[in-house]
């Protein structure tokens, strides 16, 4: 039987907000436990939430980039759990009116193809602290730092039907509260945490099979490979005459599988209800507006925009204007340099190469958008062929200079003297007859041979275009 | 001197009739005379409140004395004082001590005022006897085999045995008014949100309110002046302004148009309480008032509503005294659910864990709109019902309870006989508004008390109305001290 797969996924976002959803507290990553966790935080008796104003314009802000429903009155809820490091014994979130509501994303796949996912919902709420099981003597030490940190869950329709519509969903995800400036989107930090709601059933049916929900998974990679291994356990499952518990699964990537958490049936009715120690959040119009003026080009648009200024093929555009650094490198470079084409084969080949080998962002590379560009630049002009261009890269990116001081001192100028790629063609000719002759009985390729020679003996430096047509001209005499 | 009430004592001060110093030593003295029989107090910080007077009586020296300043006060124990235990009535905070002050504390600390101490309340302000409170009954000064009345009943016993010149209470159902009416003071619980909640331990959050204790509106006015105003810490406190409450204390009664709810005047309610309340009412329109009837049609559903909604508010409320940051925990356990079980199980009274269980059941998948909603609907009806009265009059009185304080112990063995105390009271804190409970006369040598209820954000008026009254009767000036 051919089986589809239906995948939903709930991600998490830490928005970033200089201090707490309901208290003054510092969000700063990395900080002694505890250190910031102050009395509301700790839920002490008598402590009441003041609502983050920042927070709520990062949220409205996400709902306009997402084309959503924003809602004008939205109501935190209390989620009632009891865990260590969960002060208050309760979460506050947004059950029934979010702040957010029916939007929509539009994913980019490999192929170029584009796909329309809908969103269901984004709502603000608090995360909780961090409970530490290890260095603690078989007890449990608890970190509240975190605690009342906000979060937007975004809520995806269960539109996705493959890990790598999953994966894409969550990269244009990704690229936009990266845009907006909302959240830092790191996955390693836990900034961006992805659940994911997989089910299979027969292909051509509609009903929906039983779900498992895949936890906390921390990077792209590990959302595919989670995916793809939790609908093959679920269809061997089935094929096997079994049935799919409805569950919450755990990803283990070092097993590279998931098992099982804790059941559904089991799990806790979280008896929400409107939280009474905050007023409903009402915004307007106006509001709304304000917002949307905050908004900055975002990854769709900047897209096309490439494609329609720069002349950037679909795909070209789609790699640049997904990561925003990315993009604005890559124009502040064909800018400079007055070639876009050039600029974004050198942004999307060597450079990208080169910072994905040292494993650092577009914003930390060593080589300025400037300093590229002044590459390009001599590229244009014919001082250096591309071939050079290379080593020229290679020497700026160990920190020798900018382009035209390394040119200068290693002597890389290309030779456009006729005189002196004459002497050198003509050397080459004399130095070879027996490819010449082959050349005059018609095997036209050897004139790469030497083209090759040539450029030996210039050190690459000879203009390719001249050496060629002067290589045509006494060849063919 | 502690026989005066807060007013007379602030012109007393001023008049440097005596000082601070010794009318907190007063106070300081009468407290360790009676207080152990009592049981008013839960904490006496008689080093703090010396010093304190001691700072008064200087500021005023150098001409920096307020209304307030020097005025000796208690705390009902669930305002939050920084460095003092507070404990809420329970073995759950019994070694709990806040390193911060509740804005109602701090405002007090602002205005020079002097801490006396904490006094004894309900556990987390759940009762109407002051018999849950972990620390024991407090004992009604007017006859020490009766309740003062509860969750506040010991700032109401301690203002009316005059062991302060006021005290801070809350009320979330009947917590001040009740108590007020049964020890014969002025019980004031203004509209929600008039006084911030930042620093009290909470019991139900939409119904919790703070306000005052003492001998007269006057006194109240002067309290709530300090108390008033909005508080960013609480997003639920009002941004409408506070006023000065006493500017309108003197104001004629002349023209005032008063609701007399018929169904506060129904069975149940006891023949000789009935006869005071509608001489009370008949003071009034010698003083230039008309009285009408209005109905509150929905109000025999407000104990009903109250006791799904508040118990739902604070089964989550509660949720934090779970022995994990402070507070009580259980020795030794064995893992994390027998620490959550068996510190909850022992750090909680009966009552408590009583309301927990029921506000957990009407939050619960499938009970929620039955029990939650239906009572949110109930609620905006109450509400409805006063506002269609405040239509047609300005206050609306009535019987602040259905009798006089009863025996401790009488009415232990079922909930809800103890729950129907408030009947007259709750459906004020449903709809927020504003209520008092003024001393009105006295049954077989008990005081009674007639609850006036306001419009929103009418704590001005409601004060002039029981001001006017208590210039014309002396009810208020009755006291259980020779």
């Amino acid at each position: 039987m051919e089986w589809e797969t239906v995948i939903g996924l709930e991600v998490h976002v830490q928005l970033a907000t200089a201090s707490k959803l309901f208290s003054g507290t510092s969000t700063e990553f990395g900080a002694q436990p505890n250190t910031q966790a102050n009395i509301y935080d700790l839920a002490m008796p008598g402590t009441l939430p003041v609502l983050n104003a920042e927070a709520l314009r990062m949220a409205v802000k996400f709902g306009l980039a997402i084309d959503a429903e924003i809602g004008k009155t939205s109501v935190f809820d209390r989620k009632n759990y009891f865990y260590p490091d969960l002060p208050k014994g309760y979460q506050t979130s947004q059950l029934d009116f979010p702040t957010v509501g029916k939007g929509q994303l539009v994913i980019d796949m490999e192929d170029g193809s584009q796909r329309t996912i809908g969103v269901t919902r984004a709502h603000m709420e608090e995360d909780a602290g961090k409970s530490l099981h290890e260095d603690f003597h078989g007890k449990t030490g608890i970190d509240l730092n975190r605690a009342g940190t906000p979060l937007l869950e975004i809520v995806s329709e269960p539109d996705l039907r493959n890990a790598r519509e999953a994966v894409a969903y969550l990269k244009k995800l990704h690229s936009i509260i990266l845009y907006l400036g909302i959240s830092d989107g790191d996955m390693s930090q836990g900034s961006m945490r992805c659940d994911a709601n997989v089910s299979v059933r027969p292909k051509g049916t509609t009903e929906l099979g039983n779900r498992t929900e895949i936890k906390n998974i921390n990077s792209f990679r590990f959302v595919e490979k989670a995916i793809n291994i939790e609908v093959q356990r679920q269809i061997d499952i089935i094929e096997d005459g079994g049935k799919i518990v409805q569950e919450t699964r755990l990803y283990d990537a070092d097993k590279n599988e998931t098992r099982s958490m804790r059941s559904k049936e089991v799990a806790n009715d979280y008896r929400y209800f409107p939280e009474p120690d905050l007023l409903p959040i009402v915004i307007d119009d106006a509001y709304i507006e304000s917002v949307r003026t905050t908004l900055p080009e975002l990854p769709d648009i900047k897209k096309q925009r490439f494609q329609d200024e720069y002349a950037l093929s679909e795909y070209d555009a789609m790699i640049l204007s997904s990561d925003l650094s990315t993009a604005d490198y890559f124009e502040e470079v064909a800018k400079a340099c007055g070639d876009a084409k050039l600029s974004a084969n050198w942004v999307m080949g060597d450079l990208q190469a080169s910072l994905n080998k040292d494993e650092i962002s577009i914003s930390e590379s060593p080589i300025s958008s400037d300093a590229l560009a002044g590459l390009i630049k001599r590229i244009k002009d014919n001082t250096i062929s591309s071939k050079i261009a290379k080593t020229v890269f290679e020497a700026m990116l160990a920190g020798e200079g900018d382009a035209d001081s390394i040119i200068e001192s290693k002597g890389l100028k290309q030779v456009t003297d006729a005189g002196a790629i004459e002497k050198m063609v003509d050397e080459v000719i004399a130095n070879n007859p027996a490819q010449v002759q082959q050349f005059k009985e018609g095997k036209e390729q050897v004139i790469g041979f030497f083209v090759g020679q040539i450029m030996k003996a210039s050190q690459g430096k000879a203009n390719p275009a001249q050496v060629n047509q002067l290589l045509k001209e006494k060849l063919s005499s | 001197m502690i026989e005066l009430g807060l007013a007379p004592l602030s012109r007393a001060l001023a008049n440097g009739e005596f000082s601070s110093v010794e009318l907190t030593q007063a106070y300081l003295h009468q407290i360790a005379q009676e207080n152990s029989d009592l049981n008013a107090y839960v904490t006496v910080c008689e080093e703090l409140a010396l010093s304190q007077a001691r700072a008064a009586d200087e500021a005023r020296s150098q001409g920096n004395a307020g209304p307030l300043t020097g005025i000796p006060i208690a705390h009902k124990d669930l305002f939050c004082t920084q460095g003092i235990r507070t404990a809420c009535g329970s073995k759950m905070l019994d070694n709990f001590i806040a390193p911060y002050n509740a804005t109602v504390v701090e405002n007090f600390i602002k205005a020079g005022s002097v801490t006396l101490g904490k006094t004894n309340m309900d556990e987390f302000a759940m009762g109407s006897s002051n018999e849950t409170s972990f620390y024991g009954p407090v004992k009604n000064p007017w006859d020490r085999s009766l309740v003062p009345g509860g969750s506040s009943g010991g700032s109401a016993a301690a203002v009316a045995a005059r062991l302060c010149a006021g005290a801070t209470a809350t009320d979330t159902g009947g917590s001040i008014r009740q108590p007020a009416s049964f020890t014969g003071i002025t019980g004031l619980k203004p509209t929600y949100g008039r006084v911030s909640r930042w620093g009290m331990v909470a019991f139900a959050s939409s119904l919790d309110q703070a306000g005052t204790m003492t001998q007269s509106a006057e006194d109240a006015a002067m309290m709530l002046n300090v108390m008033a105003g909005l508080d960013l810490k609480d997003s639920t406190s009002s941004d409408t302004a506070a006023e000065d409450y006493t500017k309108d204390l003197d104001k004629p009664l002349a023209g005032l148009k008063i609701g007399i709810p018929t169904q506060h005047f129904s069975e149940g309610l006891n023949a000789d309480v009935e006869k005071c309340i509608r001489e009370a009412i008949a003071e009034f329109e010698k003083l230039g008032a008309t009285v009408r009837e209005v109905s509150l049609d929905n109000s025999h559903l407000s104990v009903s509503a109250y006791y799904v909604i508040a118990p739902a508010e604070a089964s989550a409320n509660l949720s934090r005294y779970d022995g994990v940051r402070y507070g009580y925990r259980c020795k030794d356990p064995v893992n994390l659910e027998d620490m959550y079980k068996r510190t909850r199980s022992e750090g909680f009274g009966t009552e408590v864990k009583r309301r927990i269980m029921v506000g957990t059941y009407a939050l619960s998948a499938g009970y929620y709109d039955a029990y939650y909603i239906k009572a949110q609907k109930i609620r905006r009806l109450i509400k409805n019902d006063f506002q269609k009265a405040f239509e047609e009059v300005d206050v609306i009185m009535g019987p602040t309870s259905p009798h006089t304080a009863f025996a401790i112990g009488s009415k232990n063995d079922d909930p809800v006989t103890m729950y129907l105390e408030d009947i007259y009271t709750i459906a004020v804190n449903l709809a927020g508004l504003p209520g008092m409970s003024i001393p009105a006369g006295l049954v077989n040598g008990l005081p009674v008390g007639l609850q006036i209820v306001g419009k929103d954000f009418a704590e001005a008026q409601l004060l002039n109305v029981a001001h006017k009254f208590q210039q014309a009767t002396d009810w208020h000036e009755k006291s259980p001290v020779n």
